[in-house]
């Protein structure tokens, strides 16, 4: 076995390993113990995860880099619905394990420091590795099943350490608003999956003797065992154009040619899987309409929102999108879904962002934005350019996250900008990792000029999204293009407005509180530095294997683009002005920023104050909270008592056992009860006729 | 020959047991019959266990029908015959290896006539055997009623404060389904001069027939597994009943329901299945959907979790009822590992009601701080039972909502969205009962599990993972009889 096999192997499944071990000893181990052994697993990973990344980026291909398998067990086997626990290697696994386990360990050391007080620093440690582990099953399925395990894992881990504090309502909130919420996307995610085995089902003349496909059909696909929701089978199904014969049909259709009926909508097969999958993506990336849970996520500790909120789970999403460009690349309706929601919640993200108080919610609403850029990115057909901002992101809002955590250590857990300011004095170190992480979320750098194409990390990533936006020429990327630019301009605002707000000017912090201000321990400033090293370099040095000249090679066949996508080849013949957009957009922000947060700080306050229709509505988020808390969670509950109340009690009970108790006695006392008893039978009888009639006119005819 | 008949000696193992129990209460009085029957009725419960691994050993998982068959006449050209499929060999073993943990967990709560119990107990678990062994309809209706009559004195006797109306609705539902499928089985009897059931899947009804045989069933089934509208003694039993009773009312008496579907009306009455498979399909969604929603607002937790099973056998009947691989691969599989899960929150319920007497959401609070390894242990049930892929809860609702959506996208979508709100009652019910502060002072002395209640959930915990890792340990066992129940309906 390779080298990077056995690697995979460990990084992958070592995480879980330790989280098992620290869960389950910790009264043996002790605190201390189960943070030794997560930590040092965790280090070890992310070595290992560098030695595996490092040689797919400057290791020598000969070609394009390709992908192979390691299968580890049967999963499931029923039908064509077959899946297995396996270890998917290529670049964009490889890239991810990267990502992961290196913000994941840089958050364990981080953690050493931050939780030190917490009496339950055990317990926390195992959550962090079981979340890491289920991140990584997630980044290395080689099906969807697989792949679902880790994206509800993740999901599960995030449950548990938003509510982490268990004791605090507002946490156990939103933790369960967290969960709820991706569920909702879960919901899209799994009727995806379920229409792709629809589709995915092997025409009546490719099935030999013993039913299972011939060796013709599996050559056709490249692959050696066919699976419905296996990624060889699905995305080479598709490329080939192969024929298939979804459930009820007649003959063979080729897969893009695909049409089935759903929910009463005749609807093109692969859109329509394209579209539920990405209601999956939306929801565990916090997009727009699903967004609600990432601000209250914040309840959970600092540490969890950069490796959670900031870095890893928050671009499963994107992730999955370009995990799945084999099938964007034949939708027309689906990818433009992706850039319209991606470019709305770069814009809606931003505008929320700049009305916020609370330090780690301006970050929150941030990573929101950047997630829709990353989204838009991959729904223009710049896959590459979505994982290079997915990438560079991860250090710089993990950085941005982890130093926000250290302002709030530092200040006795204040998280209120309003009683900050005049920090940098305090704690300039802070200070100095929240500035670096701020130049390379606003896009710092020289654009236009060839020879001096420098920059912090995302002026790279970002620039190179925006570019593609406008290369891409279609309607709805003109529309992401345009959003995107006013969105840098926002995020370089409330940015800008952080950095004053926290560190600049006269303090307003009590007394006590700003007397003990300091700058965190090393275990914290460490992972500060090392990240604030990514969040400088990471742009630079992976620019040409990530976007541009040898993006074909490195991705290899992880990522697909059709033959008519050259955007990624267009993007550098985009006119001046568009290079320049992005840092007309980001100094302007600063200008602003200036003028009403370090010269006149007086205006922005009165503003606030005063309040006015746009403050509160934006300052509510534009309601979405009050809206859904109206319609769904009221709802559930008025729906819950009717049917318990009503339904149960007065109409089946009340006819069923308890009427006919009733009706005996009503009979012996008096008229009144038995009129009230004939109600209830009638109400029950039109109740039943009616479901009776639904279920055959809707449902009898097929589906 | 020489081999024991395997499956007789399974079934009636536990009467045995029960016997030498009423032996000692007769001989040595009630209070020495307590204390033995503990002993007694586990070692009986273990070596019944012990005579379906046996039996399991020697089932052939490749071949197709029915295996280990016994067979005797009877009365009236019936006959004691038994034998098993995957399907049945495995709801056995389901069912023996509950049957000791709610005899160890019955030995510290029940409190009075132990000895009593023991043998109610274990004659309910020969019985549940029973019915999953039967070959003939006269047998399988024998021990499929009967086995309501150790189960009514269960909750009627050892049951709570309302015990009595609940064993009331009890018996009035089931009695009207009992009678219907009585009467279907003379009907088919003189029609086709067979009991067999064997013979019966291949016996040929009209049309017609099928359609009024199909009811007569359905009725019988559907209050047993049990569907909306006719759910709402569930609640009311689980209530009342004591842990261990609640434990095999969910895990295995629901089960019938299923079972039944499967093994007679696809099979017997394919045409009349087709017909009603809207219905069936409208009822699995409405049972989804609405009782999520009603177990969203229940204070009751017993009532909570009894919600949740109606939902969850909702996928069963969705599974059933799409008529392909998956989705009866999915139910069966739902079955068993509803059995695990279901089975389990009932002795999580069982541990704080043994604590402090009551079954109020809003008495708990803040278990966590007191109690780490239940609230460890309940969350993972909980985990499981709103579906969290590596668990078995997962694996049972994905294939039957893959399976259910190859008929009826509407059905998938409307059976998804209880997915969503299986996390919204399940989270909320541990939010309230374990996370938050302790403020109830009753509370503060609350002890974390016994060592037996460790042993008797962790080996659930090891179920439900072990069967969500790998589930093929049931899909071998499911596949050559989902293929046969496939091929009788002519799918």
């Amino acid at each position: 076995m390779a080298f990077q096999d056995l690697a995979a192997i460990f990084i992958v499944l070592s995480p879980g390993i330790a989280a098992a071990i620290a869960g389950l000893g910790q009264r043996v181990l002790g605190d201390k113990g189960s943070m030794a052994i997560t930590t040092g697993i965790l280090v070890l990973a992310a070595a290992l995860a560098s030695v595996v990344f490092y040689n797919q980026v400057f290791g020598h291909h000969e070609g394009p880099a390709h992908g192979h398998t390691l299968t580890l067990m049967r999963w499931f086997d029923v039908g064509t619905f077959v899946a297995d626990w396996a270890i998917r290697i290529d670049t964009l696994s490889v890239v991810m394990m990267f990502v992961v386990t290196a913000v994941a360990a840089l958050v364990h050391i981080y953690s050493i420091g931050y939780m030190a007080d917490d009496p339950h620093r055990a317990r926390f440690f195992a959550y962090l590795s079981l979340f890491t582990f289920a991140m990584l099953m997630l980044v290395t399925a080689d099906n969807f099943i697989q792949l679902f395990f880790g994206w509800e894992g993740v999901g599960l881990a995030s449950y548990l350490l938003i509510g982490f504090w268990y004791k605090k309502p507002s946490a156990n909130d939103a933790a369960i608003k967290a969960f709820v919420v991706n569920r909702v996307g879960d919901f899209g995610f799994a009727l995806g999956v379920m229409a792709l085995v629809f589709v995915m089902q092997v025409p009546a003349e490719f099935l030999g003797a013993d039913g299972k496909p011939t060796v013709a059909y599996l050559e056709m696909l490249h692959v050696e065992k066919y699976s419905s929701i296996g990624f060889d089978t699905v995305f080479n199904a598709i490329v080939a154009n192969a024929p298939v014969q979804p459930i009820g049909a007649t003959s063979a259709v080729p897969i893009q040619q695909v049409t089935f009926d759903f929910l009463g909508q005749h609807v093109w097969g692969l859109e329509v899987i394209g579209v539920l999958l990405f209601i999956g993506a939306m929801g565990k990336s916090a997009q727009v309409f699903l967004h609600t849970c990432l601000p209250d996520a914040m309840e959970g500790p600092t540490p969890v929102s950069a490796l959670i909120h900031a870095a890893t789970m928050v671009t499963a999403g994107v992730f999955l999108v370009c995990r799945c460009s084999y099938l964007y690349e034949h939708t027309v309706v689906a990818a433009n879904v992706v850039t319209v929601i991606g470019a709305v919640t770069c814009f809606f993200a931003a505008t929320v962002g700049l009305a916020q108080n609370d330090i780690k919610r301006v970050v929150a609403y941030s990573t929101c934005s950047q997630l829709g850029y990353m989204f838009f990115a991959a729904g223009v057909g710049a896959y590459q350019a979505a994982m290079f901002h997915l990438f560079t992101h991860a250090f710089f809002k993990a950085l941005l996250f982890l130093s926000a955590g250290a302002v709030i250590h530092g200040m006795h857990h204040e998280q209120d900008m309003r009683n900050m300011g005049g920090l940098r004095k305090k704690m300039p170190l802070t200070w100095a990792m929240m500035l670096i992480g701020t130049l390379a979320l606003t896009g710092v750098g020289i654009p236009g000029i060839e020879q001096l194409h420098y920059g912090f990390a995302g002026f790279y990533s970002k620039d190179a999204i925006i570019e593609s936006a406008y290369a891409s020429h279609d309607t709805f990327a003109q529309f992401a293009f345009w959003l995107s630019i006013v969105a840098a301009f926002l995020t370089s605002f409330y940015s800008w407005r952080l950095m004053f707000m926290t560190f600049e000017g006269k303090t307003r912090a009590d007394h006590h509180t700003y007397d003990h201000a300091h700058d965190p321990p090393v275990s914290m400033a460490l992972p500060l530095v090392l990240l604030a090293v990514g969040a400088v370099a990471a742009g630079g040095v992976f620019y040409s294997a990530f976007v541009d000249h040898h993006q074909a090679e490195f991705w290899g066949s992880a990522i697909f683009n059709g033959p008519e996508n050259h955007v990624l080849h267009d993007r550098h013949e985009v006119p001046f002005w568009v290079l320049v957009a992005p840092a007309m957009a980001w100094i302007s922000g600063l200008v602003f920023a200036i003028i009403f947060y370090l010269l006149a700080p007086s205006v922005p306050r009165k503003m606030a104050a005063h309040g006015g229709p746009m403050h509160s509505f934006l300052s509510h988020k534009w309601y979405f909270d009050e809206i859904y808390h109206f319609v769904f969670v009221r709802g559930a509950a008025l729906l819950g008592d009717l049917f318990w109340k009503v339904g149960d009690k007065k109409l089946i009970d009340g006819i069923g056992p308890d009427g006919v108790t009733g009706v005996a006695k009503a009979s012996a006392g008096g008229l009144s009860k038995l009129h009230t008893g004939y109600l209830f039978h009638y109400a029950l009888v039109i109740l039943l006729s009616a479901v009776v009639f639904a279920a055959f006119v809707l449902l009898g005819q097929g589906r | 020959m020489g081999e024991l008949p395997i499956l007789s000696v399974t079934t009636f193992l536990p009467v045995i047991g029960a016997l030498v129990i009423l032996g000692f209460r007769i001989v040595a009085g009630a209070n020495f019959a307590g204390g033995a029957s503990k002993g007694v009725a586990l070692v009986v419960s273990l070596a019944t266990l012990a005579a379906s691994l046996i039996a399991l050993s020697r089932f052939d998982f490749g071949a197709s029908g029915f295996q280990l068959v016994e067979s005797a006449p009877w009365f009236a050209g019936s006959s004691y015959k038994m034998g098993v499929d995957g399907m049945a060999i495995s709801l056995i073993v389901l069912t023996t290896a509950l049957t000791p943990l709610c005899i160890l967990q019955s030995m510290k709560s029940i409190e009075n006539r132990l000895a009593d119990y023991m043998i109610c107990f274990l004659i309910l678990e020969a019985l549940m055997i029973g019915v999953f062994c039967a070959l003939d309809m006269m047998l399988f209706y024998v021990f499929f009623e009967g086995g309501l009559i150790p189960m009514f004195i269960i909750i009627g006797v050892w049951g709570g404060k309302n015990r009595l109306y609940a064993a009331f609705k009890f018996f009035l539902y089931t009695f009207l389904g009992s009678v219907l499928l009585l009467v279907a089985l003379i009907y088919m009897y003189m029609v086709s001069g067979t009991t067999d059931i064997v013979a019966l899947q291949n016996y040929p009804f009209t049309k017609d027939v099928q359609t009024w045989l199909w009811l007569a069933f359905f009725a019988s089934f559907a209050v047993k597994l049990p569907m909306w509208p006719v759910h709402t003694w569930l609640p009311d039993a689980h209530v009342e009943a004591p842990t261990a009773g609640s434990v095999v009312l969910a895990a295995v008496l629901l089960k019938m329901g299923g079972y039944g579907f499967l093994r007679f009306s696809l099979p017997m009455f394919p045409d009349a299945s087709l017909l009603f498979q809207p219905l069936m399909f409208a009822l699995s969604v409405i049972a989804i959907v609405y009782a999520s929603l009603v177990a969203f607002r229940q204070t009751d937790i017993k009532k909570l979790v009894a919600y949740s099973s109606v939902a969850h056998m909702g996928f069963v009947t969705l599974g059933i009822f799409s008529f392909n691989e998956a989705g009866i691969q999915g139910a069966i599989f739902q079955m068993i590992s509803h059995g695990i899960i279901s089975g389990a929150l009932f002795f999580c319920v069982g541990v704080i009601y043994d604590r402090m007497h009551t079954r109020d959401i809003a008495f708990y609070g803040g278990l966590v701080h007191r109690m780490p390894v239940y609230a460890a242990l309940f969350m993972l049930f909980s985990m499981a039972n709103v579906g969290l892929p590596g668990t078995s809860g997962f694996v049972g609702e994905i294939l039957t909502m893959v399976g259910g959506f190859q008929a009826s996208t509407w059905v998938a979508a409307g059976a998804a969205l209880g997915v969503i709100l299986s996390a919204v009652y399940m989270l909320t019910l541990y939010r309230r009962a374990v996370f938050g502060e302790m403020t109830n002072e009753k509370l503060f002395d609350i002890k974390d599990v016994t060592p037996v209640e460790f042993f008797i959930l962790g080996l659930l915990a090891v179920g439900t993972l072990v069967l969500g890792v790998y589930p093929s340990l049931a899909f071998d066992l499911t596949k050559q009889s989902t293929a046969d129940i496939l091929r009788l309906i002519g799918k």
